[in-house]
């Protein structure tokens, strides 16, 4: 790696922090992304020859600040500041702000900073984009590849999303224990709709998606770094790892989905799993269960298994009925409705399956799933017919090509 | 002598590389370590998970205490180390700049090791 491209990567890492530090400075969202975006040119320019600071976003929050500050003054026709070479990287003025950056102030600042991405006018693909341009720095461009749209319409969207949350009142007191809980919970769900706009994408567009998968993985690290004691933010990123882990075995080479009993597991990211086995392992030991940690458990039973049959199909069957519990949904009990299938067979998940027909039937996988379970129980006619509505309703080719094996195998029995 | 070389660098900078550019690192030291092997003067080396997935077991206390995360809040972090066999410091500076004329940035720690168990497990 070169230095430029070094440095290019130190400043996304320090982003996050220097602009929530930045934030709570100036309270105002464009003039403390203006201050990040001028710190970053000084640093650019002085890293080379000075090298780089030892805690980089300390050195461009205070840039930043005092460059924004020098502006506001010169045009006051005050004194300027010095010039930010002459400020040692150790200096007392840097010392005092990196201690405030490490403190307490420092973890609410970047959860802020997370938090008014998430605001509730805003839908979710907004709240998306928002959080990848302004917490993780992506370029319009570079968003816009993962949605697949155009730039022009990303870049509306994004000064539309920002002009709504420059609108909203975001209180800039540091948060009450509950208030915090809240923000983070709020935060955790955000994180996770970044990673599933990633995941969902179907084989022809994975590659292009699959940063944000990433930027959410790397998102929770940032989390669980300021709140580490937090089962459920080690949950979520156990959760995303693990399956972020089968992202080279999920798709075969005409981008047609794999399921996960016909995934080559040879292919699935082994420190990826690690880690999100290693989180899990932590979290399970707050006794303080919820709704991420436990699907990161039903991914752990599978990353574990060393063959589809070793599925411990029993246990997934109990999980998938601990989260009905936790968040009802007949997604969840579709779900579950699998499980049922391996352990006591089609008939058993059927009976399941069925009374979910009000609730789902817009939905693919209601009707992907109850096709198999028809099709095993050698109910052909119904099989086919639930195979068809499946194709109708399915939202990218890799689905219905998937589904379309199924009538391949339905035709030729 | 044997020695310890304790690789710290910024999780955060680590963490935010590109797979092909961590590719790139890994396939950087390998050539080095390959050599060192050949020699007979490499030992276990490993490369730890981020400091997330750490647990702290603080034993000032009794009982002691469990917390999550790594021991210490630092600007680097413990992400890795190497154990080698040297004649002497010099050599070890020697290897430490080859290893991190591969992977830049950060710092190691050269710390000679007082005693070695080789229990014989292996992940």
């Amino acid at each position: 790696m070169d230095e430029a491209r070094w440095i290019g990567t130190t400043l996304a890492a320090a982003r996050p922090q220097a602009l929530a530090a930045l934030l709570r400075y100036f309270r105002d969202l464009d003039l403390a992304e203006e201050a990040f975006q001028e710190a970053c040119l000084r640093a650019l320019r002085t890293w080379p020859q000075n090298g780089p600071p030892r805690d980089a976003a300390a050195w461009l929050a205070f840039v930043g600040r005092n460059v924004a500050l020098d502006t506001v003054r010169r045009r006051a026709k005050q004194t300027e500041l010095p010039p930010e070479e002459a400020l040692s990287d150790t200096g007392d003025a840097e010392a005092e702000i990196a201690e405030r950056l490490d403190g307490a102030d420092y973890r609410d600042d970047v959860l802020r900073l997370l938090f008014i991405c998430c605001h509730p006018d805003l839908p979710t693909t907004q709240q998306i984009a928002l959080a990848l341009r302004i917490v993780s720095g992506l370029s319009v461009r570079q968003i816009a590849r993962a949605f697949l749209v155009t730039e022009a319409a990303m870049e509306q969207r994004i000064t539309r999303a920002k002009a709504r949350i420059g609108k909203a009142d975001v209180p800039f007191e540091p948060p009450g224990p509950v208030e915090r809980a809240e923000r983070l919970g709020v935060v955790a769900a955000m994180v996770y709709l970044v990673f599933n706009e990633g995941y969902s994408a179907a084989g022809d567009t994975s590659a292009a998606r699959e940063p944000l998968c990433e930027e959410a993985i790397r998102l929770a690290r940032l989390l669980l770094r300021l709140f580490p004691a937090e089962p459920e933010v080690m949950g979520l990123a156990a959760l995303m790892l693990l399956q972020h882990a089968r992202a080279g075995a999920r798709f075969d080479a005409d981008g047609a989905t794999i399921l996960l009993d016909r995934q080559d597991r040879a292919l699935w990211n082994r420190p990826m799993i690690a880690e999100g086995l290693a989180l899990l392992d932590k979290a399970m030991r707050h006794r303080r269960p919820g709704p991420y940690q436990v699907q990161a458990a039903i991914a752990a039973l599978h990353a574990r298994a060393p063959a589809a049959e070793d599925t411990d199909w029993a246990q997934i069957e109990l999980l998938y009925g601990t989260l009905e519990i936790m968040q009802p949904s007949p997604v969840v009990t579709l779900n579950r409705a699998v499980a049922v299938a391996k352990l006591r067979g089609p008939e058993a998940a059927l009976a399941l399956v069925e009374p979910l027909g009000d609730k789902l039937a817009g939905y693919f996988h209601y009707h992907g799933l109850r096709g198999a379970l028809l099709m095993q129980l050698g109910r052909t006619r119904e099989a086919r017919e639930g195979f068809m509505t499946a194709i109708g309703l399915a939202t990218t080719a890799a689905e219905a090509a998937h589904i379309r094996t199924h009538l391949d195998g339905l035709s030729q029995g | 002598m044997f020695y310890a070389l304790l690789c710290y660098h910024q999780e955060d900078v680590v963490c935010a590389w590109t797979k092909e550019e961590d590719d790139a690192v890994m396939r950087k030291l390998a050539v080095v370590q390959e050599r060192l092997a050949r020699e007979g003067r490499l030992g276990p080396v490993a490369r730890l998970l981020p400091t997330t997935a750490a647990t702290t077991l603080r034993k000032d206390q009794d009982p002691p205490l469990v917390l999550d995360g790594p021991f210490a809040e630092t600007k680097e972090q413990l992400l890795g180390f190497y154990l080698l066999d040297c004649e002497n410091l010099e050599e070890a500076l020697g290897i430490a700049r080859e290893l991190g004329a591969a992977n830049p940035g950060g710092s190691y720690e050269i710390r000679p090791v007082g005693l070695f168990v080789d229990g014989g497990a292996r992940p």
